[in-house]
């Protein structure tokens, strides 16, 4: 009887988690298995996405890109989670599958010039620039840009550029883009980025809480200028039982 | 051991800790909905009032050696609650703990646990005070159980006038110092000596000068104002304080808020300059700077919600949550003539009017607009006026909730009554129209759908479906009830509105399924097909996964639509983004209650050691007894209190001051009821006492329950004062009668095992706490009349129990 006071202490005190780095190579190893989970998870899903399986190349970005180099030291042991990670100044960077996903729907070529909006901790503008060419992506949080912008440059990424300001304008020097992400969910779809979207072109935006994502919507613009907008639930769930 | 009768400083001393404790309680749940959210505050500060549990444990483990010294344990148990009000609440806000991350990440769940255990710290020094005294002056029971009711009672009125005048640090100072307080006065009765007392009047200055820095409160980085503030150059330029929550308003010069819900992607008209307003660092609104010309608001038309005025011109308009007044605008750019808008809101209303009148360009100040400081249903019970429409855009009513009571939100301004209360206040032929954002897949919009449907039917439209209209952009919906059928010019008109606008039909009397899910095209037509499956399939609300039931004033819970048959398949797809169909509150419900169960299990069972000795064949209570009596008291009180709350909340309309009222009421005519019961059972023996109130009981809500809606009818029309009068009348008899049967059980068990009183005192704590979450679940799946019938039940069990002793 007399001892269970100090139960309060032991659990209190095994709040404190230490968190020890891990090596190169376990990182490695850690982000193989996140990739071969999110090919798993998108197969389940491929439906909603409108493919089979994920795009080799998309595929290919995130078994290259470590995000562990991009989460607050804290978190590096979870880097390969898949699971959103806070990154300070009330930002996370997404959950993988969510990235996998969002990277898919914008059915990239090499050639292609992609804007970002948000750049956050710049891991999303990192898997795009191994999938084309020229990366250009804007960051509305001062700090937060400065940051991504060292991070990457540290990581001998040359083909992204971090730029500072507001993204609902786009970016008029070097519009029209063949793909405009933007991750800094938006209380509307700027009517100016819509403009600088080629023919033909896509633009993906996440909408939801920086923890969770409710849907993808995936704006779509002909070769004739017209536009289709689609709202992608990104989870194999259908809301009515005995519908598969 | 234990005194007979102390002096009435000892009884103001615990009512002054009671009311401390209760005012707490209700400050913490504004803090923390302010700095987290919600359903966050309120699993924590319910947990932690199982401190009122946790010290009968304690009580009953060291009741010797605590008894011994009476004195000095009392005084010091007021003084550490006094300490750990501030100490606590300092603590806690260094624990890096985030309500979001808690269901990625379940080891933040043990930070979550620090939480609780500092928290629970300050009731159960509380609880103490008041335990002590009971087991201590055992003659005297009635009147400590009184002063301690009455005390709560009345901190809960005094925390209302409190949060009104001050901000939250200088309350919680407040607080503290009543603690110590406590100390001093009894001090007296103790014959503490001079240079001691003067140190404890030197600690009720103490809260006071601790520095600001001491206080600060750390709103969570996820908050949506946290998250603006991030953005270049904005900056708060206004703060207030109500009733309802904090109100910030923020500037952003640099980057513009363009804040217009639900705009259509073919509209390329930029907002003017706006201010954006949170209440408790949430739900953004604006206030828009007023354009040089009225074309300048040619986005407002451009909202799903402008539908209305496509179909037929409105001249009479009400609209309810007006906020900052981007409604107005949009009535004001399609020239209605006449407009009533209602606000709860009297700060908010004073920002618009006063503070930024010219900015808004005065909007709240013309001759044809009126706007109404009020609840909108209190305020079209009063109202026989008629409008041509009716507009509710993206209204989130605050609840009892954001006066701290309940983890789900109640609404009432969705629910079957609601709508009929509208209806009845629409011209022939006039419009409600709701809009809310979209939720995937459609939760909110087909609930709304099939409640408007049962209130058509029960206000006498033989064809609802002929009424009714639903269309979305991508982003919201918009739902029109009109009152007599949609004309086919009118199908017309709506057509070639969402035509323009790329936004989608839903729902019309007649529509085909390919006109559905062209602009916003999702995987499947759900929009259509639930509305088909509400319109023609009997079994589609329990085949849909999520709960669309209408709701009622019996069952308020607009926002739940949880079901657990869905839980594990949501649960398995976390790893691709499942989880945020998962609906939290109700969840943080339940496990609250299991943890609440649990923790309950091991207080009761730990003392239990040290009874050995005390068997159930002895002469009176026994342990059984005593656990099922004190335990049904705990449930009933709470879930008759609590339903009762709901019923006058909404007859009074107005949440927060209703709630205090009703909460104050209620714990005062009990507190009294228990300082009667010492008399009346004297009069009519202890099981004689008992059966009188619980026959009181019984006669009293079943005659609430059947006669409610009548009276309410009858009396609505009343001014607010005598709404307030008519509560506190109603509610004071009952209460009464609920006071009487804790302290007769109490004075009982003192004659006969005295050293059980602690131990009841701990069970009843532990009921309160199952109770008041337990109401709420039960009344989300069952409504409130099962909770009342299921109060009654326990308070018969209680009554049969006392009867029964040998």
């Amino acid at each position: 009887m007399k001892n269970y006071r100090y139960i309060l202490i032991v659990i209190l005190s095994l709040g404190t988690f230490l968190h020890a780095d891990l090596t190169e190579k376990e990182y490695d190893k850690a982000r193989q298995s996140m990739v071969e989970t999110i090919k798993k998870e998108t197969k389940k899903t491929s439906k909603y996405l409108g493919k089979n399986t994920l795009d080799k190349k998309v595929i290919d970005a995130i078994g290259k890109v470590k995000r562990h180099k991009f989460v607050p030291e804290k978190y590096r042991v979870n880097a390969y989670d898949n699971r959103p990670l806070p990154i300070g100044h009330g930002q996370t960077i997404s959950q993988p599958y969510i990235v996998a996903a969002m990277t898919e729907l914008l059915n990239l070529k090499e050639s292609d010039s992609v804007l970002e909006v948000g750049t956050g901790s710049g891991y999303q503008a990192a898997i795009l620039a191994h999938i084309v060419k020229k990366v250009t992506t804007l960051e509305i949080i001062e700090p937060l840009g400065l940051e991504a912008k060292k991070r990457l440059k540290a990581l001998g990424y040359k083909n992204i550029e971090v730029l500072i300001g507001d993204g609902y304008y786009g970016l008029k020097s070097k519009a029209p883009f063949d793909a405009i992400i933007v991750t800094a969910a938006p209380g509307q779809i700027p009517p100016p980025l819509l403009k600088q979207l080629k023919p033909g072109g896509r633009m993906v935006i996440p909408v939801g809480s920086q923890f969770y994502v409710q849907q993808l919507v995936l704006v779509e613009k002909d070769t004739k200028g017209k536009i289709t907008l689609r709202q992608i639930i990104p989870v194999r769930f259908v809301p009515l039982t005995g519908e598969h | 051991m234990g005194k007979a009768i102390p002096h009435k400083t000892l009884r103001y001393s615990i009512a002054l800790v009671s009311a401390a404790a209760l005012a707490y309680e209700i400050l913490l749940m504004k803090i923390f909905s302010i700095v987290q959210w919600h359903h966050f505050a309120y699993m924590v500060i319910s947990l932690a009032l199982l401190g009122y549990g946790i010290s009968g444990t304690f009580i009953a483990l060291f009741r010797d050696r605590l008894l011994s010294h009476f004195s000095l344990a009392f005084i010091a148990n007021m003084l550490l609650f006094g300490i750990s009000t501030i100490v606590s609440f300092v603590l806690t806000q260094q624990i890096p703990f985030h309500a979001q991350e808690m269901f990625w990440d379940p080891g933040t769940v043990l930070w979550l646990l620090a939480y609780f255990l500092l928290l629970t710290l300050p009731f159960f020094f509380a609880a103490n005070t008041i335990g002590l005294a009971l087991s201590y002056y055992k003659k005297d029971i009635s009147r400590l159980y009184a002063a301690d009711m009455i005390g709560a009672g009345l901190g809960s009125l005094s925390i209302l006038v409190l949060l009104f005048f001050f901000y939250p640090a200088l309350i919680l100072q407040i607080i503290s110092s009543a603690g110590f307080l406590a100390a001093l006065l009894v001090s007296y009765e103790f014959g503490v000596k001079r240079k001691k007392r003067l140190l404890l009047l030197l600690a009720v200055f103490l809260p006071f000068i601790l520095p600001d820095s001491f206080f600060q409160i750390n709103m969570s980085p996820y908050k949506n104002l946290s998250q603006v503030l991030q953005i270049k150059d904005t900056r708060i330029i206004e703060e207030r304080t109500s009733l309802l929550g904090v109100i910030t308003v923020v500037e952003s010069p640099t980057i513009p808020f363009r804040h217009v819900p639900g705009l259509s992607i073919n509209s390329d008209v930029e907002p003017p300059a706006q201010l954006g307003v949170f209440t408790n660092g949430e739900g953004m609104s604006v206030i828009t700077r007023y354009p040089d010309s009225l074309e300048k608001l040619k986005y407002l038309d451009d909202q799903t919600s402008a539908l209305p005025y496509h179909l037929e011109p409105v001249e009479e308009l009400l609209i309810i949550g007006v906020g900052g007044g981007s409604d107005l605008l949009q009535a004001l750019y399609h020239k209605v003539e006449h407009i009533d808008a209602v606000e709860l809101d009297a700060e908010f209303v004073a920002l618009v009017r006063d503070k930024y009148a010219e900015y808004a360009g005065n909007i709240y100040k013309r001759p044809n607009v009126n706007i109404h400081i009020a609840e909108a249903r209190g305020y079209l019970s009063g109202s026989k006026k008629k409008y041509d429409l009716i507009q509710l855009s993206m209204v989130d009513s605050y609840g009892a909730s954001s006066a701290g009571l309940y983890a789900l939100n109640e609404n009432y301004l969705y629910t079957e009554e609601a709508f009929r209360q509208y209806l009845r206040h629409l011209t022939p032929g006039g419009m409600l129209a709701i809009s809310r954002w979209v939720k995937l897949p459609p939760r909110d919009s087909l609930k709304l759908f099939a409640t408007a449907i049962e209130a058509l039917k029960q206000e006498g439209m033989n064809a609802p479906e002929m009424s009714l209209a639903l269309i979305r952009s991508w982003q919201t919906s918009t739902l029109l009830v009109k009152n007599g059928i949609i004309s086919e010019e009118e199908i017309k008109s709506l057509k070639l509105f969402c035509e323009e606008r790329n936004f989608d039909l839903v729902y019309y009397n007649g529509m085909q399924k390919e006109e559905a899910n062209r602009f916003n095209i999702l995987q499947e037509p759900y929009f259509f097909t639930g509305i088909e499956g509400i319109l023609k399939d009997k079994g589609f609300f329990s085949q849909y996964k999520f709960d669309i039931l209408p709701t009622s004033d019996e069952r308020p819970y607009f926002y739940h639509f949880f079901k657990w048959n869905t839980f594990s398949e949501i649960y398995s797809l976390r790893g691709s983004g499942g989880l945020y169909l998962m609906e939290w509150g109700y969840l943080i419900l339940a496990a609250s209650l299991i943890l609440a169960l649990f923790t309950s299990v091991v207080l009761i069972l730990l003392p239990l050691s040290t009874y050995k000795n005390i068997k159930s064949a002895q002469k009176g209570f026994g342990k059984t007894k005593v656990l099922v009596y004190f335990f049904a008291l705990g449930i009933a009180f709470l879930f008759l209190e609590i339903t009762f709350m709901q019923r006058f909340i909404l007859y009074l309309s107005h949440p927060i001051y209703s709630a205090a009222i009703v909460l104050s009421s209620f714990l005062v005519f009990a507190g009294l009821g228990g300082a009667y019961s010492k008399q009346l059972s004297s009069k009519r023996g202890d099981i004689g006492a008992v059966r009188s109130a619980v026959f009181f009981i019984f006669f009293l809500s079943l005659f609430y329950l059947l006669a409610f809606n009548t009276l309410f009818e009858l009396l609505a029309a009343l001014p607010d004062m005598m709404k307030m009068a008519v509560t506190i009348v109603l509610i004071a008899p009952l209460a009464f009668a609920m006071g009487i049967p804790f302290p007769v059980g109490l004075a009982s068990l003192a004659k006969e095992s005295p050293s059980l009183i602690p131990w009841a005192w701990g069970i009843n704590g532990c009921a309160s706490v199952i109770s008041a979450i337990l109401a709420t679940l039960i009344a989300i799946d069952f409504g409130f009349v099962v909770v009342t019938i299921l109060a009654l039940v326990f308070y018969l069990l209680a009554f049969v129990v006392l009867a029964g002793r040998k």
